[in-house]
C-alpha cells in the first residue's frame, strides 16, 4: 500500500528534475506505442534525434519551429502566474498572424514593415486575450471556458476570410494574398530558415523573466496569482493587474503568429499553427512558469515535431506519434507537480 | 474508575532535525474531558496526528480499552472509536450538512441512504444540542457552524473518543459557551474527549484534567484544573514565570484618526451606521463587540479597503477622500489584519515578498517600476532579527511560518515605518501567552512613542489589559464607550447585547 504525504518544503533540484521526470516518463509510456506500431523503439528514437538535432541545418530547424512555442509558451507562463487561465494563446496566435499579414503585404520599407507588423500582430493577440480577461473582472466568467472557446471562433474567422474576401486571387486556393517581399523577415544564416523572430523568441524569454522577478508589475503579478485577498489588501489593484496580465500574454501569443507570417509562411492559411498554442501550455508547465525554462521546453517540443515526421518516414510510425508524445507529457508533468506538494509513503499492510 | 478509554504510551516523532514528541504519555478514560496545553509548536497537534493515524510515531504504542492497536490511517482511528476536529475543517463547501455527513458511508445498496441519515443527525443533535439545517451548503455555514458540523460527523461515525484542536481559536466568546455545553453533554453520556487550547481560563473551566507538553515532552499533569491558577499552569507550559504587561499612565496627545458620521452600505456583513470616533495620540482605543456587528466594516474603512457611503475620516488631521490602501498608508496608518493567513500574508511565496507588499511601490522597495531586491532582502532580514521572527530566513514561503511568528512579521512590516496609527484585528487571536505577550509590549512601546492605536477584538480580557477607552459595538453603531478605569467586564458585556444603548 503507499500513500501521499503532504511535504513541508520541496527540494531545490526538484525544480529541474521534475521537467525531466516527466518527459523521461513520456518517452517509456510512448515507446510501447512505438513497439505497437512494429518498429524498433531505439531506432524510432534515434531517427527523430537525428532529424531534429542530427546536424546544423537540422538544429536551425529545431530551432524555427520552437520560436512560435517559446512565444506562446511565455504568453500561457505570464497567464498562468497571475492565475489568469489563458488557454486561448491559439486564437490569440492566429489574430497575430492575420494582422501582420495584413499589414504586411502593403508595400513599405522593410524595416518599417517589420516593426509594424509585430505592433499589428501584438496588438491583435493582446486585444483577443483582453476578451475572456474583461468577462472575467466584469461578470465573473470562467475564464478557461470563455477562453478556450474563443480559439474556434477566431478559427472560423479567419477560414471565412482566407475563403470569402481575403482569398489570394492569384492562386485560387483558400490562403490569404503573401506579404510584401521586403516585409518577410532576414534570414540570419544562409542556406536556412533561421529568421529574425527565431532571435527575437530567444531575446523574449530572458525580458519576460526580468518582468516577472525584477519588476513591480511580475511582483504584483505573481501576488494577485497567488493571493488576490493578500494583493487587495496591500493596494494592488487585482482587476488590473489581470488585464495588464492579459494584454501581455495576448501580444507575446500574437507575436508567435508575427513570427510564422514574417519568418516562416508569409502568408496566411487553415493550417498556420499546427497547435502551437496549446503547445505552449505544455510548456509552460514543463517550465514551471519560469520564463526561463520555457526555451529548453519548447526545443524539446519542437524537435518532438520535427523529429515525429522523420520517424514517421523512415519507420512507417504515424507522425501524430507527436501529438502523443505533447499530451502525454502535458499528463505526466501533471502528475510530477503532485510530488512538489506530496510525497510518497509506503504504508505496511494493515495489521 | 473504569480502564482508560484510549492510552498513549512513549510516543516520539521527529521531523527531521525537531523533536515533535518526545516519549508522551497520555490517557483518557470514558466520560472525562482532558485538556492538553502548551505553547505554539509545543507538539499537541502532531500528537493527536499520531493518535488519528495521520503520522506513523517513531516509537511508542497506542492502546484502546487496554489493547494495543495499530492506526496507520484516518479510517483506522475512524474504525477505532476516534474522531478529530482539525484546526482546519475538512469540509466540502458546495455539498449539503447531510451531504457532508454521508460522505464515505456508503448506505443500502450503494446508495445514500438519506432518511437514515437524518435521523441519525437529529438523534445526535437533540442529545448534545448541537442543532444544524440538513440542507443549507457548508459554504453557508458560519466557522461556528462549521466546527459543530465536524464534531456532529465524528458523532455521526460512532466516535467514542473526540480530539478537538484549538476549537475555540476560531469562535467567538458567545459561541464558546454552546460548544463547552456540547462537550460536557457529550463527556456525560460516557465519551472521552481531548481538548487542546493554550487559553487557561477555557482549560479550566472546562477539563477534569490536563496534560502539559514543553518541547514535546510532557511538562506535568495538573489533576485539578478548576483549582490550579492559571498562573501555575502558565509557567509549566512556558517553563518560566509570565508578568502581565503593565500600561503606565499615558498623556494623550493631538487626536490621529477620527471617523465623523461614517456609514456603509449593506454589502456584505453588518454595515455602519453613523459612526463617530476619534483616537488620540499616545493612546489605544478597544473596539468591543460579539463578532459581525460592523467590526469588520469598521477595520474595512480604516484600512481603506472599503469606501464608507457617507462620513469623514482624517488621519493626522489630513481627509481621506480615496479610501484606498495607498492612501491611507501614504497619510501614516498601519494596518494589521484580522486574517493573518489570507489577507496578511501570500503563504506561498517568500516571507520577503510578504513583509514589502503593502509598500512594494514606494521609493524604498522599488523605483521607476523595477525592484530593488537588495533593498528588499535587507529590510526583510532586519525585521527578521529585530523581531526574532522565527525562520530559516527571508526566503523561507511564508505559509511555513507557525502564528505567533506570522503576527511578528506582519507587525514588523507595519512598525517599521513609524506609523501614527495603528489599526489591529484580533491582535493574538490563536496565539500562545508568549508570543501573545510579545504583542502586547510592542503596542504598549509604541503607545508611549506616541501612536495612537486601535484594537478590535472579542477578547475582553485583554482589552481591559491594553485599553485606556474602550468602545463597544452593536448593530453596526457605537453602543458606548468607556474608560478603562471604569470598564468591568460586566459592563462591557451590557453594553454589548445593546441593553444599556436601548435603555
Ligand atoms: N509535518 C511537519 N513537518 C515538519 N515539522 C513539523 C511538522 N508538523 C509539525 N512540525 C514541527 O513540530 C513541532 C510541533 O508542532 P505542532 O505539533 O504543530 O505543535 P502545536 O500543535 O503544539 O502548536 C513544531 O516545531 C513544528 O514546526
Ligand atoms: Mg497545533
Amino acid at each position: 500500500m503507499f500513500r501521499l504525504e503532504v511535504r513541508t518544503s520541496t527540494p531545490a533540484w526538484f525544480n529541474l528534475a521534475l521537467p525531466l521526470l516527466a518527459v523521461g516518463a513520456t518517452l517509456v509510456l510512448c515507446s510501447g506505442l512505438i513497439a505497437l506500431a512494429g518498429a524498433g523503439v531505439l531506432e524510432a528514437y534515434g531517427v527523430m534525434f537525428t532529424a531534429s538535432f542530427g546536424d546544423s541545418y537540422a538544429i536551425t530547424e529545431t530551432l524555427v519551429r520552437a520560436a512560435p512555442i517559446i512565444f506562446t509558451g511565455l504568453a500561457v507562463a505570464v497567464a498562468f502566474r497571475a492565475k489568469f487561465w489563458n488557454i486561448g494563446a491559439e486564437g490569440q496566435l492566429l489574430a497575430g498572424a492575420v494582422a501582420s499579414c495584413f499589414v504586411g503585404a502593403i508595400p513599405m520599407p522593410g524595416v518599417l514593415a517589420i516593426l509594424l507588423m509585430a505592433i499589428a500582430g501584438a496588438a491583435a493577440g493582446a486585444a483577443v486575450a483582453l476578451v475572456p480577461a474583461t468577462l472575467r473582472v466584469k461578470f465573473k466568467v470562467d475564464d478557461v471556458v470563455s477562453s478556450l472557446l474563443l480559439n474556434s471562433v477566431i478559427y472560423y474567422a479567419l477560414m471565412a476570410l482566407i475563403e470569402g474576401p481575403w482569398k489570394d486571387s492569384f492562386s485560387g486556393y483558400p490562403i490569404s494574398p503573401p506579404i510584401e517581399d521586403s516585409a518577410s523577415f532576414p534570414v540570419l544564416l544562409e542556406g536556412t530558415r533561421l529568421h529574425l523572430g527565431v532571435i527575437a523568441a530567444l531575446i523574449a524569454a530572458p525580458l519576460i523573466w526580468f518582468l516577472i522577478v525584477r519588476t513591480t508589475l511580475g511582483f504584483r503579478i505573481r501576488v494577485t496569482g497567488e493571493s488576490p485577498e493578500a494583493a487587495r489588501y496591500g493596494g494592488i489593484h487585482v482587476e488590473r493587474v489581470l488585464i495588464s496580465t492579459a494584454l501581455l500574454s495576448g501580444a507575446l501569443a500574437g507575436l508567435a503568429g508575427v513570427g510564422e507570417v514574417g519568418g516562416v509562411h508569409f502568408q496566411v492559411m487553415s493550417d498556420i499553427s499546427p497547435g502551437y498554442g496549446y503547445s505552449g501550455i505544455v510548456v509552460a508547465m514543463l517550465a514551471r512558469l519560469n520564463p526561463l525554462g520555457v526555451v529548453p521546453a519548447a526545443i524539446f517540443l519542437a524537435a518532438v515535431m520535427t523529429g515525429a515526421e522523420a520517424m514517421s518516414r523512415a519507420t512507417g510510425v504515424p507522425a501524430f506519434l507527436s501529438d502523443v508524445i505533447q499530451g502525454t507529457a502535458l499528463l505526466a508533468m501533471l502528475v510530477a507537480l503532485l510530488f512538489t506538494a506530496y510525497r510518497i509513503r509506503r504504508v505496511g499492510a494493515a495489521a | 474508575m473504569s480502564a482508560p478509554l484510549i492510552e498513549m504510551r512513549g510516543i516520539t516523532k521527529s521531523f527531521g532535525a525537531v523533536k515533535a514528541n518526545e516519549g508522551v504519555n497520555l490517557s483518557v478514560a470514558p466520560g472525562e474531558i482532558l485538556g492538553l496545553l502548551g505553547e505554539n509548536g509545543a507538539g499537541k497537534t502532531t500528537l493527536m496526528n499520531v493518535l488519528f493515524g495521520a503520522y506513523a510515531p517513531d516509537a511508542g504504542e497506542i492502546l484502546i480499552q487496554g489493547k494495543p492497536v495499530r492506526i496507520t490511517s484516518s479510517a483506522d482511528a475512524l474504525a477505532a472509536g476516534i474522531g478529530m476536529v482539525h484546526q482546519h475543517f475538512h469540509l466540502a463547501p458546495r455539498l449539503s450538512v447531510l451531504e457532508n455527513l454521508l460522505i464515505g458511508i456508503p448506505g443500502r445498496s450503494g446508495g445514500i441512504d438519506r432518511a437514515g441519515g437524518l435521523a441519525r443527525l437529529s438523534d445526535i443533535s437533540r442529545r448534545h444540542g448541537l442543532t444544524l439545517d440538513p440542507d443549507l451548503p457548508v459554504s453557508a455555514l458560519s466557522v461556528g457552524e462549521q466546527q459543530r458540523l465536524e464534531i456532529v460527523k465524528a458523532l455521526f461515525r460512532g466516535a467514542r473518543l473526540l480530539i478537538l484542536d484549538e476549537p475555540t481559536a476560531v469562535l467567538a466568546p458567545s459561541e464558546v459557551d454552546g460548544l463547552f455545553s456540547a462537550l460536557r453533554s457529550m463527556a456525560a453520556q460516557g465519551l472521552g474527549i481531548i481538548f487542546i487550547s493554550h487559553k487557561l481560563n477555557e482549560v479550566r473551566a472546562l477539563t477534569h484534567r490536563c496534560t502539559v507538553l514543553r518541547h514535546g515532552r510532557v511538562a506535568g499533569r495538573v489533576d485539578d484544573p478548576a483549582n490550579t491558577t492559571s498562573a501555575a499552569m502558565a509557567e509549566l507550559m512556558c517553563g518560566h514565570e509570565i508578568v502581565p504587561p503593565a500600561r503606565g499612565p499615558s498623556t494623550p496627545g493631538a487626536e490621529v484618526l477620527t471617523l465623523d458620521g461614517i456609514s456603509t452600505s449593506r454589502h456584505s456583513g453588518t454595515p455602519l451606521r453613523d459612526i463617530s470616533l476619534a483616537v488620540r495620540a499616545g493612546e489605544i482605543l478597544g473596539i468591543a463587540g460579539v463578532s459581525g456587528n460592523g467590526q469588520r466594516a469598521l477595520a474595512e474603512v480604516i484600512s481603506g479597503t472599503r469606501s464608507p457611503d457617507a462620513g469623514r475620516m482624517t488621519i493626522a488631521g489630513k481627509a481621506v477622500t480615496r479610501f484606498s490602501p495607498r492612501e491611507v498608508q501614504a497619510l501614516g496608518l498601519g494596518r494589521i489584519p484580522e486574517d493573518r493567513m489570507t489577507t496578511g500574508l501570500v503563504t506561498n511565496l517568500p516571507l520577503a515578498d510578504s513583509m514589502v507588499l503593502p509598500r512594494i511601490g514606494t521609493a524604498a522597495f522599488s523605483s521607476k517600476g523595477l525592484l530593488k531586491p537588495d533593498a528588499i532582502r535587507a529590510f526583510a532580514e532586519e525585521q527578521i532579527k529585530a523581531y526574532d521572527i522565527r525562520c530559516p530566513g527571508p526566503m523561507t514561503r511564508a505559509g511555513a511560518l507557525s502564528g505567533g511568528n506570522l503576527q511578528k512579521a506582519l507587525l514588523a512590516r507595519e512598525l517599521a515605518f513609524d506609523p501614527k496609527v495603528l489599526i489591529v484585528s484580533q491582535p493574538t487571536r490563536g496565539l500562545d501567552i508568549g508570543a501573545a505577550r510579545f504583542i502586547h509590549e510592542k503596542f504598549l512601546d509604541m503607545r508611549a512613542k506616541g501612536c495612537g492605536i486601535i484594537v478590535i477584538g472579542e477578547d475582553l480580557e485583554e482589552l481591559l489589559v491594553l485599553c485606556d477607552r474602550i468602545a463597544v459595538m452593536y448593530e453596526g453603531r457605537i453602543a458606548g464607550t468607556l474608560d478603562s478605569a471604569d470598564a468591568t467586564i460586566a459592563r462591557l458585556g451590557l453594553l454589548m447585547t445593546g441593553a444599556e444603548g436601548r435603555a
